[in-house]
């Protein structure tokens, strides 16, 4: 499987302005290439959950985004510390460790790793104190 | 029920709008929470005809409302954008408004007009 289009994106840990500009990118590029809306939608959440994730919980890292030739996409989230010490808990609905800061946003509800694993076709999650990576893959159907 | 049947039920006001001819246009379903990964994990099937109705007021409420689709907000409590919030606001194209209503009242008067939820039509 070959890459036709890849983009990367960089996040700074706390940037709370900015969050959500990548997914907003992610989204517009994926529509021009003609994704079909409902994949879209799924891909938009996934990545917004994720990149929030990375604003509020990571000391920063990138975002790669890549379209193969079969059509798939695969986001990529990689960030360079502090990791998840349980991600069985981690992975749990309603589990959280958000800040004030981050609640005031409207998120730390817990529900976002869930949430990305729902609506996603390929979900990996790897993670030490050097940092965690997040793995998703979608399949562009006629939903 | 129409987008200027809902305004003037809850006596709302515009913050931004981006389409005037929306304001005919019929919606189904609300969803209203102040908490976006709701908003994420309900709002999947047909956000072009749902409203989100919330008393979270920061661009957070319309980078979500973009990944979803969502076209018509409501700010409960009389809560309006910051201006940058609004200038963002203008570029994405959503219609905005505020009511003076608190959520409750706000979920209430339109639930009681027929505007269901996003798990099933209004029956009464
Ligand atoms: N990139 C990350 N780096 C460090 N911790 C993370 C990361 N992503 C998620 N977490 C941890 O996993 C928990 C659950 O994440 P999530 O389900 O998105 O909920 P929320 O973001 O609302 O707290 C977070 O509260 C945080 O402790
Ligand atoms: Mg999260």
């Amino acid at each position: 499987m070959a890459v036709i289009l890849h983009e990367e994106f960089k996040v700074e840990r706390n940037d709370y302005s900015n969050a959500g500009k990548i997914s907003s990118r992610v989204k517009d590029f994926l529509k021009q290439i003609g994704v079909n809306p409902k994949t879209l939608r799924r891909i938009a959440v996934a990545c917004y959950e994720a990149e929030i994730n990375l604003v509020i919980h990571s000391d920063g890292g990138m975002v790669y985004m890549d379209v193969m030739d079969d059509g798939s996409i695969q986001l990529t989230f990689e960030d360079v510390g502090p990791g998840i010490p349980d991600l069985e808990k981690a992975l749990t609905p309603g589990f959280s460790t958000a800040s004030n800061e981050a609640r005031n946003l409207g998120f730390g509800a817990g529900m976002g790793l869930p949430n990305i694993k729902r609506v996603s076709d390929g979900f990996d999650i790897t993670s030490s104190p050097e940092g965690t990576t997040l793995k998703l893959s979608f399949t562009d159907r006629n939903e | 029920m129409l987008a200027k049947d809902i305004v003037q039920a809850i006596q709302a006001e515009p913050l931004s709008i981006w389409n005037n001819n929306l304001l005919n246009k019929d919606y189904s379903m609300a969803f209203a929470s102040d908490l976006m990964s709701d908003a994420l994990a309900m709002i999947q099937n047909y956000p072009e005809s749902t409203i989100l109705i919330t008393g979270l007021c920061n661009s957070q409420v319309l980078r979500t409302a973009e990944m979803l689709d969502i076209e018509m907000i409501i700010f409960v409590r009389g809560k309006k954008l910051p201006e940058e919030s609004l200038e963002i606001a203008a570029e994405m194209g959503f219609n905005i408004f505020t009511t003076e209503y608190t959520m409750y009242e706000t979920c209430g008067i339109l639930f009681g007009k027929g505007l269901g939820g996003i798990r099933g039509s209004h029956t009464s």
